[in-house]
């Protein structure tokens, strides 16, 4: 993928994570911000389907953004055609690893089963 | 401390320490200064007082220089912790009393102040420096490309950049990542791309669309502070990364 592609995923991500994670952030101010971390309240919201959808949107985008940031930082601290494609191939992989651990989060407490 | 004995030295009542950075990358493990009282007039450049010091004490300093006017682009080193060209930098207005001159950053260096030029050049070359179109061979017809005045004003600051390379010299990134285009590169990327004469924009940009090119830069914009020419090549990065974005066509 050219780097510019990259960079527009990287600067989109940013700007929609920002947007969901004020709704969040709103959302928590409904109620009292203690009552909403009682275990009830937390499980009610993964619960609700267009939350936890929104939720593991925040969690795609927050991925993505941070895992490529991490990538660039990598690739300006040292370079070499080894190094670099390990860096790349190790962001993606832990990127991955990351949605698919909070998406079992998400679903497995959305069907009930925590 | 050395002394140095000329003929201004007698009609000058000013005086300042130049340091000298020396390192020989064959023999030295580290760099040490050398310290000479050098007189100097209002005028007198650092260039003009390195060359007293080698003239009248140690004729082995290393240094690079030919115009003596900021043209050339030869000169450029660090002049009191700043990237600056030493023929376009008075000593009275450095206001110190101690002068030091150390080598460029971010270049690797051959002997004292003078440093390589290749990474400079080669990226410079990578980047295509030319007008690039088809039918630019010459023919009994043919006449020079007419470009309006607002047209020109696109591009013309960055076609004033003499390659001394003090922007890549204060760049943050060039410090870190090896492979990094660099401002110097990439204001020139601009200046051929903003070029309404030129018909070479998508191959330009994609040879800075790269994992070391365009969007490495972090927007320091200390390659603009030191360029002695006006140019601001941390502007120029911005607006071709408008054109990578879509912004600007």
């Amino acid at each position: 993928m050219r780097e510019s592609t990259i960079m527009k995923i990287h600067y989109g991500t940013a700007l929609a994570a920002v947007a969901l994670v004020a709704v969040h952030i709103l959302m928590r101010m409904t109620m009292n911000f203690a009552d909403s971390l009682e275990y009830e309240t937390v499980l009610a919201n993964y619960k609700f389907i267009p939350y936890a959808i929104m939720l593991e949107l925040i969690l795609v985008l927050l991925s993505v953004h941070g895992f490529n940031g991490l990538r660039v930082i990598l690739l300006e601290l040292k370079q070499g055609r080894l190094y670099e494609k390990a860096v790349s191939y190790g962001c993606l992989a832990a990127m991955f690893g990351l949605i698919a651990y909070g998406s079992r989060t998400i679903i497995m407490t959305n069907m009930g089963m925590v | 401390m050395a002394q140095v004995s000329s003929i201004a030295d007698e009609q000058s009542s000013q005086s300042i320490t130049l340091r000298i950075a020396r390192y020989n990358p064959e023999k030295d493990n580290e760099r040490r200064f050398m310290e000479f009282n050098v007189p100097y007039e209002k005028w007198t450049t650092v260039l003009e007082a390195i060359l007293d010091v080698k003239k009248h004490f140690d004729h082995s300093v290393a240094v690079r220089y030919s115009c003596r006017q900021a043209t050339c682009g030869s000169c450029g080193m660090i002049i009191n912790g700043k990237p600056r060209l030493a023929c376009f930098t008075k000593i009275s207005e450095l206001d110190s009393n101690v002068v030091t001159v150390e080598p460029m950053n971010n270049f690797p260096i051959i002997r004292d102040l003078a440093v390589k030029f290749e990474r400079l050049f080669d990226t410079h070359h990578k980047i295509k420096p030319y007008l690039d179109r088809d039918d630019t061979e010459l023919t009994s017809d043919a006449k020079e490309f007419m470009q309006s005045p607002e047209e020109l004003e696109q591009y013309i600051q960055f076609a004033n950049c003499i390659k001394c390379g003090l922007c890549n010299s204060a760049c943050p990134t060039m410090a870190t990542d090896s492979s990094f285009v660099g401002p110097q590169a990439l204001a020139q990327a601009y200046r051929y791309v903003a070029d309404s004469r030129d018909k070479g924009k998508d191959s330009r940009l994609k040879i800075i669309d790269d994992s070391h090119g365009i969007w490495r830069c972090h927007f320091a914009g200390s390659c603009s502070q030191v360029c002695p020419k006006g140019v601001d090549p941390a502007m120029g990065i911005q607006l071709l990364r408008g054109y990578m974005l879509g912004f600007r066509s």
